[in-house]
């Protein structure tokens, strides 16, 4: 059951960054090492401390269950348990899960013999998170700043910072991630479909080939960027997208503090045009 | 290990240019020459062309700057046909659709006619620009899921641009054309219906936006991180299935208990992308028709405070 058919081979020792083969086995399909352990082990207080807040707080609704982060006059201090401490020590436990998880990753791929792009890339998102709950909170001063961990206290979260910056949509950094997000989606849905379409013709015709690929898109568009070449492009789209959200939000009230649509003046007043009447703005 | 990292081609090759498959093209319609760019080669392929001129990529391309230069005379006249007043003002600069007081009437082209015009040649570019995906897919003999999945897109923006505006009744709920107007159209469009967080697509479509740049990364990386043992052939790989494709879907289970094959890995990423201007539309389109606050509706159906 848990082995695949070719799997047996693969399951080697060695590669293990930290405890020599003392973790090194598999649970299931699961591989386990030192950092599985660790993973699992903070994985499980977290999820723990989440249900232990649940039932401290005054509902089950799935949707409106939140655990809130400390108040903002809490600073960067330990707060109480039942108000913001349980947010602080599972933010701790998420934080010790995912750079655990991302370490097995790297365990996994020196035992396959295969890159590191995987845990790279996570380290990633990783980046986007701990910016999030800790870097930017602490630049600003309190915990009180990151957000809530609830399903619909996210978006509340979401919804209400962007506000205190007007427009966010204005934020330039948020422009640039979001175009970075909707080309990821193109590029993927060009990508996976054009690999099913190769590899599905229609009925009674055989299977097609790269070279039909590269002939399918240069037709259409004049380039082809190969079959190595889009996943450089699928990966670098879908890094920048991560990368560029932690940095919109980042400099959101560290170093930006008023309407984004006002960050946009410097361009009106470039001296060679800000007098210059008509338009929109003169 | 560094070295197999393979970020960059290191070596780029150059030989008579690959003129494409045959099959059942018309040759005639496809350009003659291609050209090399090392600076895309270091990325991709280096190649670029040829391409394919058909009758639905003449119209499509055609239709498609009427509607680009449309805008941009309006911009144009809009600066009082100042460069400096037109650059300063780009991005604030709109063309706007019909008062709401024309409802689904044509009115005169300073007063959102002109909108309609662009919008009637950006609907013929898109529509003659999605045949041209299909045929060409069916002159090489391939499936037509890129069709399938540009499909997807149009029906988001056909939703904003004609589908909801006729189901409200007037041409005033459409998006105009400009960068920052397209952007205040977005923001008053969640404050008018009571928060689009509480859109229940709105959440899907995001959660599908954000998976499919999740999908991209673990795709991407898992591939250039067995591209040393050919793992980039991936249609070779799905019907003859080689270490690379085994030590990928090892890693993966060995990761997170669960492995998606090499084919079916594309099969995850083209619904995971194209639900994301599917469910979207569909959330737009429920907005004004059929449900007027969000936040209310989400009240209603237990996932939002009373209070």
């Amino acid at each position: 059951m848990a082995l695949l058919s070719f799997e047996r081979k693969y399951r080697v020792p060695g590669g293990t960054l930290i405890g020599g083969n003392l973790f090194d086995f598999w649970v299931g399909p699961f591989y386990v090492g030192f950092f599985g352990v660790t993973t699992f082990f903070f994985a499980a207080l977290g999820t723990l401390l989440i249900f232990y807040g649940a039932a401290m707080g005054p509902t089950w609704n799935p949707w409106l269950i939140s655990i809130n982060p400390p108040a903002i006059e809490n600073g960067l201090g330990f707060a109480p348990l039942m108000q913001g401490g349980l947010w602080q020590i599972i933010t701790f436990c998420a934080i010790a899960a995912f750079v655990s998880w991302a370490l097995r990753e790297v365990e996994i791929a020196r035992k396959l013999g295969i890159g590191l792009h995987v845990p790279v890339a996570f380290g990633v998102a990783i980046f986007a998170y701990v910016t999030l709950v800790v870097i930017r909170p602490m630049l600003m001063g309190a915990w009180g700043y990151a957000f809530p961990y609830g399903i619909f206290s996210h978006l509340d979260w979401v919804s209400n910072t962007g506000y205190q910056y007007g427009n966010f949509h204005y934020n330039p950094v948020h422009m640039v991630a979001v175009t970075f997000f909707f080309t990821n989606a193109l590029a993927l849905a060009l990508h996976g479909g054009l690999i099913l379409s190769a590899a599905n013709p229609p009925k009674g015709q055989i299977m097609k080939t790269p070279d039909h690929e590269d002939t399918f898109f240069r037709d259409l568009i004049g380039y082809s960027v190969g079959t190595l070449g889009i996943h450089r492009l699928g990966l670098l789209l879908a890094l920048n997208a991560g990368f560029w959200s932690a940095i919109c939000i980042l400099i959101s009230g560290t170093i930006w503090f008023d309407q984004w649509v006002d960050w946009w003046d410097w361009w009106l007043q470039l001296p060679f045009w800000a007098n210059i009447p008509g338009g929109v703005n003169g | 290990m560094a070295e197999y990292q393979n970020i960059f081609t290191q070596v780029q090759v150059r030989a008579a240019p690959e003129m494409g498959m045959v099959e059942n093209v018309d040759l005639g319609n496809r350009s003659k020459s291609a050209s090399y760019s090392t600076l895309m080669g270091w990325f991709g392929n280096a190649q670029l062309g040829p391409i394919y001129l058909g009758t639905f990529g003449v119209i499509s391309i055609a239709t498609g700057a009427i509607w680009f230069m449309i805008i941009g005379v309006h911009f144009w006249q809009v600066a009082g046909y100042n460069p400096a007043v037109f650059m300063r003002d780009l991005f604030w600069m709109a063309l706007e659709p019909p008062g709401p007081e024309w409802g689904l009437r044509i009115p005169p082209m300073q007063e959102g006619g002109l909108f309609l015009v662009a919008g009637f040649f950006f609907l013929i570019s898109l529509s003659t620009w999605w045949v041209r995906t299909y045929l060409r897919a069916e002159a090489l003999g391939m499936g037509k899921h890129v069709s399938w999945a540009f499909g997807a897109a149009l029906w988001l923006v056909f939703v904003l641009g004609l589908i909801r505006p006729v189901m409200m009744g007037s041409w005033s709920e459409a998006v105009p054309y400009g960068i920052f107007p397209h952007l205040d159209w977005t923001n008053l469009f969640s404050l008018t219906y009571g928060n689009l967080f509480y859109n229940p697509f709105h959440a899907l479509s995001i959660v599908f936006l954000y998976g499919s740049a999740l999908l991209f990364a673990m795709h991407g990386a898992t591939i250039l991180s067995v591209t040393r043992l050919g793992g980039d052939r991936e249609l070779e790989q799905i019907v003859d299935r080689g270490t690379a494709s085994e030590r990928a879907a090892l890693f993966w289970r060995w990761t997170m208990g669960f492995n998606a094959t090499m084919e079916g890995v594309h099969r995850w990423a083209w619904w995971f992308a194209v639900l994301v201007p599917i469910t979207g539309g569909i959330g737009i389109l429920l907005t004004g028709t059929v449900v007027d606050n969000w936040f209310v509706w989400a009240q209603v159906h237990g996932y939002a405070p009373l209070d």
